[in-house]
């Protein structure tokens, strides 16, 4: 994996339904500015920037980095935008890490942002003409039937996905930074919300986010502050089409995990990863991501979850930021994840900091659970 | 930095309209015969460039993995940006040591929609957009801005079209006749044609790379800039960020026998020779350049292509591959090959 790489500032905004006092470019700049701060230093210091964001018809501005140069401080300097999906996030974070692994720069800014409110996103990922005809709404539409396919294959009692709801926006009460903020959040609550696509109730669905995330990255010689080292890094795609793909439990998401642990020296992720960022952006997706990731057997995930293992006092706390169920500035949910994960370890997470956090999982997936990013930090240098 | 070079370039034979294949379909084929000529089934790394709105939907990419049988799953990143950075991260990439093999693709059917006035959605949507400057507006500020001579300009169109002739990629376009004006002092001449089309490069480094081509094509340099987007706080008629990049990947530090510009408008060549200080010998855009073709999104990454292939086939030892993106050659790749 190339020379030593460090998180040395984290940045984000505060994520709420619509940032109207901000442009785009002010909202990334906030989150850019912020992560400077953390690693004390400036724009001035930094090589190159990389940018992520989903689908430019989110915001109707086509190839946005372009308009973004400016806010970012990158004029005069190296700038990419990355696209993979829903994972682009974290995927934006691995080419800014490829970039200090590989010996080109020292410093990297890696920013991504979602900013939702400039239009709807549901009906923006619903639009595939002119090649082939839409079938399903939205990405909840297209995830439902993936979600009732693993509770009938487990044998998974309803309610576990209400557990996931309550557990997630519990956690994001400690998180300054979230979004859904529902103070006595408890099942019944989630229980009465209306049927969006079954088995999905509304409280067990990401909300729509604006907002941003910035990481600086650093070479080790070039550390600032508090690092968080980068132990293991790893990309996997597999295409939609491909019949008999396991789609509730993609192959590209355990090769991804297991090329990730073994770069990490991780055995076993239930022992080995004391906090795990992992994109849930619907309350099953993590009994589902605990049997993909190798947390849990298969068909046993849902039980980690109803035994409390998950939670921020659980010996394997998921997503203690509040997750993607509490906000969800989609191009900027992974990047979000693995910021969270680098938190944790530096030990600088507030009061969702899961004590004597020393190795997190940072995880990110899009399409049709078919991109996966992932990265493991550790607080010790690899 | 890890020698790392470029094995092998593959492109579909360019169209003028919309043929009816789908980005996958367009892809596959050229995805075919570079694992054909390589032998190669599998790579350490893969990475695309391709834009969205050329097809109006999201994910133009997502689908594209549909023609690469990427299976068992691949190790895999995209940019929305010209396939040249593409190729830019997977170089990057293989600088780690611990893969020796790269594909790296890009696509685009400008075919489908109205490409200048789509390519306003690119500009600061508050105080630029709403003004409606489509891309021959902006790339008629900069062609006045640089007041280039009308005979060179003439000539760099007739020459690139006399070439893209001999292309069998390229297409066939007949020399320029007529003044139009498209939008002053561009004439509709000076436009790069619409077109289809997809391209594909494979890097190899080590002993891989000479097993699979008796000539390998090394990038001895490769770097990029970008600048600020605000057009009135640029120079037009200079590329600060094309001559930054030209010094970071060493265009100056020996001869250039052949240089590939993405230079979709005659003026945009003034702009790049001299922002690259290319020699007046350099050969500029022999494939015909994108004034012969211009597959929005592998224009740059076929530039790059082009490039090698004049060093695989041994016509030249040392050559050049340019790529551009943003309004008014805002961002500026700049590549060095050797034999």
């Amino acid at each position: 994996m190339g020379n030593r790489c460090a998180v040395i500032g984290v940045g984000q905004t505060r994520y709420r339904s619509r940032r109207t006092d901000v442009s785009i470019a002010g909202l990334v700049r906030e989150a850019a500015l912020r992560a400077l701060e953390d690693a004390g230093l400036t724009f001035k210091d930094i090589d190159a920037v990389v940018i992520g964001k989903a689908p430019d018809l989110f915001e109707g501005v086509m190839m946005p980095e372009s308009y973004l140069a400016d806010a970012l401080g990158a004029a005069g300097k190296p700038m990419m935008r990355v696209h993979t999906a829903g994972s682009v996030g974290g995927s934006t974070a691995l080419v800014g890490a490829s970039l200090i692994q590989g010996g080109v720069h020292e410093r990297v800014l890696v920013v991504a942002f979602e900013k939702q409110s400039e239009s709807n996103a549901t009906w923006a990922l619903s639009t595939h003409l002119p090649f082939s005809a839409s079938l399903v709404v939205g990405a909840g539409g297209y995830f439902a039937p993936h979600i009732r396919e693993y509770m009938r294959a487990s044998g998974a009692p309803a309610h576990i996905g209400t557990l996931v709801a309550v557990k997630d926006r519990r956690n994001a009460l400690r998180n300054p930074y979230a979004h859904l903020r529902i103070p006595g959040i408890d099942r019944a609550m989630v229980e009465s919300t209306p049927m969006l696509w079954e088995p999905i109730r509304y409280l067990e669905t990401c909300p729509s986010s604006d907002g941003a995330c910035a990481m600086v990255l650093s070479s080790e010689s070039a550390v600032t502050g508090t690092p968080a080292w980068v132990h293991g890094t790893a990309m996997r795609s597999e295409p939609i089409f491909r019949a008999g793909r396991d789609t509730v439990s993609p192959q590209a998401g355990k090769d991804c995990a297991a090329d990730v642990y073994r770069q990490a020296g991780v055995s076993d992720p239930r022992r080995d990863i004391d906090v795990a960022e992992v994109y849930v952006p619907f309350s099953w997706y993590e009994p589902m991501w605990l049997e993909n990731l190798g947390f849990a057997a298969q068909g046993e995930g849902w039980k980690l979850t109803e035994s409390g293992a998950t939670a921020l006092d659980g010996d394997i706390p998921w997503n203690a930021s509040g997750g993607v169920l509490s906000s969800n500035p989609i191009g900027a949910s992974g990047l979000i994840r693995f910021a969270e994960a680098a938190l944790q370890v530096r030990g600088t997470a507030g009061e969702h900091q899961v004590d004597g956090a020393r190795t997190a999982l940072g995880h990110a997936y899009g399409g049709g659970s078919q991109f996966f990013a992932m990265w493991i930090v550790g607080r010790d240098k690899p | 930095m890890r020698d790392v070079a470029i094995v092998a370039f593959a492109q579909t034979r360019h169209t003028d309209r919309d043929t009816g294949l789908t980005e996958p379909e367009l892809i596959q084929p050229v995805i075919d015969e570079i694992k054909e000529r390589t032998g190669l089934r599998r790579f350490g790394f893969t990475c695309s460039g391709s834009c969205d709105y050329l097809a109006g939907a999201p994910f133009s990419f997502v689908s594209a993995l549909d023609a690469l049988a990427a299976w068992p799953p691949i190790s895999e990143s995209h940019v929305e940006m010209d396939g040249a950075w593409a190729l830019y991260e997977a170089w990057v990439r293989l600088q780690h040591g611990d893969i020796d093999s790269a594909l790296v693709y890009g696509f685009g059917k400008s075919s489908l929609g109205d490409l200048a006035t789509i390519m306003t959605l690119q500009l600061d949507p508050y105080y630029l957009a709403p003004l409606g400057l489509d891309q021959l507006s902006y790339a008629a500020l900069q062609a006045n801005a640089v007041g280039a001579d009308r005979a060179e300009l003439d000539e760099i169109i007739r020459r690139g079209r006399v070439d893209g002739r001999r292309n069998p990629y390229a297409l066939d376009l007949p020399d320029p006749e007529g003044e139009d004006v498209a939008v002053r002092p561009l004439r509709k001449t000076d436009l790069p044609p619409v077109t289809d089309g997809a391209a594909a490069i494979v890097l190899a480094t080590g002993d891989l790379a000479s097993r699979l081509n008796p000539r390998p094509a090394y990038i001895r340099g490769i770097a990029h800039r970008t600048e600020p987007h605000y057009l009135g706080m640029r120079d037009l008629a200079r590329s600060a960020s094309a001559a930054d990049a030209a010094r970071a990947a060493g265009v100056g530090k020996g001869p250039v026998e052949v240089a590939e510009l993405h230079a979709r408008f005659p003026h945009e060549e003034v702009i790049l020779r001299e922002a690259l200080g290319l020699p007046g010998d350099t050969v500029i855009n022999p494939s015909g350049g994108p004034q012969a073709a211009d597959p929005v999104m592998a224009t740059g990454l076929i530039r790059i292509g082009e490039a090698a292939r004049r060093i695989h086939d041994g016509a030249a030892r040392r050559t050049v591959g340019h790529a551009a993106g943003g309004p008014c050659l805002q961002q500026n790749l700049v590549t060095v090959l050797e034999g």
